[in-house]
């Protein structure tokens, strides 16, 4: 346990008493100190007594505690379904992106077990780094929803803790199919937003966060799935598009320069996959399935059983 | 999830089946409300997915086009479509496409009284592609699976039990007590694909 761990654990407490007790930093980070260093009490459990003696102090129960003092449940990352949580995660580091703005310290994937999840550490929380392919307990973390996406928010009361084990991260791939009974608006030849680890469509020529750029021409489609039952979301890549409609970015935009019109591209491709059979393969991204392999169900199918159930009830 | 509007799952279901379903309702007061029409087997519908035989298509509009088309199930029961300006691709489509052709199409069911006082069904559809008969085979024995799913569902609700399914006791309440013709469309689709592949190993 280093120094400035043991000192962000003290600010912590501090900060969840500091409206009832007139304690200093320095006193708790010399308890957690002691604990720690002298007793080789590992950090959670020094933090959790030094916690209780102030709790007793100040004649509050744990669940008044305004958190970073535990509590909460322990959540698989799978579970994450509304927002506005505070939950406790035990989960591997999986992928660090670049923040876009200098208020993120931090921003990335998380994974468990069950899934995925993105993460956001505010640069104002103060909160050690998160290295890539670590596992942690991440506890008090806060649960926030985007267009039907989940994430995590960490905040200055939360606490990090390295785990010795290494969380497995569970493939959330999942397997659809069914009827492409829709294919969105903003599919076919799209335009992306150039600027540095901005990826949004324009819309117009315009990025609602750069305003008016050069585009950089890109293939997606955003169809729909059904099977009677259920209505799957499925977003298919340049890569995936391909091989869907046998269309490349090159053909594409050759097709909307004759056009003089990039909605060509979006039209021929619904004459050739709207209406068939598809199976997709790919991991869930909030309400969406990315499409890593998709394949056309054109075989045939057997009736002989269904026909006998059918004549038989 | 509760947050994200659910888009309406398309139900899969035989023409016979299809045109009887002639009470429609709406889950709440709001103006945008779904319409739903309640299909004779017990199960709510705001969309269909159908794959058929486009048979026939006319103009049959007054002061600007209006398309009709008519779409034949195995059975030989049709599915009546129309587009107008409101549902351009759909109306191209029946404009453009040559008759007999496979067709897949997404729609919402809509229902009109007459002046007789039937009440028709028919789909405004939100698409319209020609497909080809692999297609058409795969809907035939997935709308022949899912009816047969909500005919065995239907026999076996009690419509006394209080925790019978809602839409099966709206059915019981709203149209007759036998969805025996139901169970037959699946019978009847499923040995016309019996025969047709007799007839191609032949």
């Amino acid at each position: 346990m280093s120094e400035t761990d043991l000192r962000t654990h003290a600010e912590e407490i501090h900060e969840q008493f500091s409206d009832r007790l007139d304690i200093d930093v320095d006193d708790v980070e010399e308890r957690l100190d002691t604990l720690v260093n002298e007793y080789k009490v590992p950090a959670s459990e020094a933090r959790r007594s030094v916690v209780n003696t102030y709790l007793d102090e100040a004649g509050m129960d744990r669940d008044q505690l305004g958190g970073g003092g535990g509590g909460n449940e322990q959540v698989d990352l799978a579970d994450v379904d509304a927002p506005e949580e505070w939950v406790d995660v035990r989960a591997t580091v999986v992928e660090l992106w670049d923040p876009r703005a200098d208020a993120v310290a931090q921003v990335g994937l998380l994974g468990d077990e069950t899934g995925t999840i993105k993460f956001t550490k505010w640069s104002k929380s103060d909160l050690p780094e998160l290295e890539e392919g670590t596992s942690y307990s991440l506890r008090n973390v806060v649960t926030d929803e985007y267009q039907g996406r989940f994430s995590v928010k960490l905040n200055r009361t939360t606490t990090i803790e390295e785990l010795d084990e290494q969380i497995e991260v569970g493939s959330d791939s999942v397997e659809v199919e069914g009827a492409l009974v829709d294919i969105q608006s903003g599919s076919g030849l799209i335009k992306r937003c150039p600027e540095e680890d901005c990826t949004r469509v324009l819309q117009n020529g315009r990025c609602s966060e750069h305003g008016e750029v050069e585009g950089e021409f890109d293939l997606r489609i955003k169809g729909v799935l059904d099977d009677g039952e259920e209505v799957t979301e499925v977003i298919f890549d340049e890569e995936a598009t391909e091989e869907l409609t046998g269309i490349t970015l090159e053909e594409a935009k050759e097709m909307a320069m004759d056009a003089l019109d990039t909605t060509v591209v979006a039209d021929e491709m619904r004459a050739d996959i709207l209406g068939r059979y598809y199976r997709v393969t790919g991991p869930t991204f909030g309400r969406y399935v990315l499409a890593d392999d998709q394949e056309r169900l054109t075989g045939t199918v057997d009736a002989d059983e269904l026909l006998i159930k059918a004549r038989s009830i | 999830m509760a947050t994200t509007p659910t888009r309406e799952v398309a139900r899969r279901v035989f023409a016979r089946e299809f045109n009887d379903a002639s009470y429609t309702f709406k889950e709440s007061d709001d103006d945008r409300a779904p319409v739903y029409v309640l299909l004779p087997t017990g199960q709510r519908a705001n969309r269909v997915f159908l794959v058929g035989t486009l048979t026939e298509t006319e103009d049959v509009g007054e002061d600007s086009e209006y398309w009709q088309g008519r779409v034949v199930d195995p059975n030989g029961d049709t599915f009546f479509m129309y587009a107008g300006q409101y549902q351009p691709d759909a109306a191209s489509m029946l404009r453009e496409l040559e008759p007999p052709a496979y067709v897949a199409v997404v729609g919402k069911p809509r229902t009109y009284e007459t002046d007789e006082g039937d009440v028709n069904v028919s789909v405004r559809p939100e698409s319209i592609s020609q497909v080809d008969e692999a297609t058409r085979d795969r809907w035939v024995v997935e709308a022949a699976e899912r009816t047969l799913e909500r005919v065995r569902r239907f026999r076996d609700a009690d419509p006394e039990a209080p925790d019978i399914d809602e839409y099966v006791a709206m059915a019981h309440e709203e149209y007759a007590d036998d969805v025996e013709p139901y169970r037959q469309s699946v019978v009847g689709a499923l040995e016309s694909m019996e025969d047709a592949a007799e007839a191609s190993a032949d």
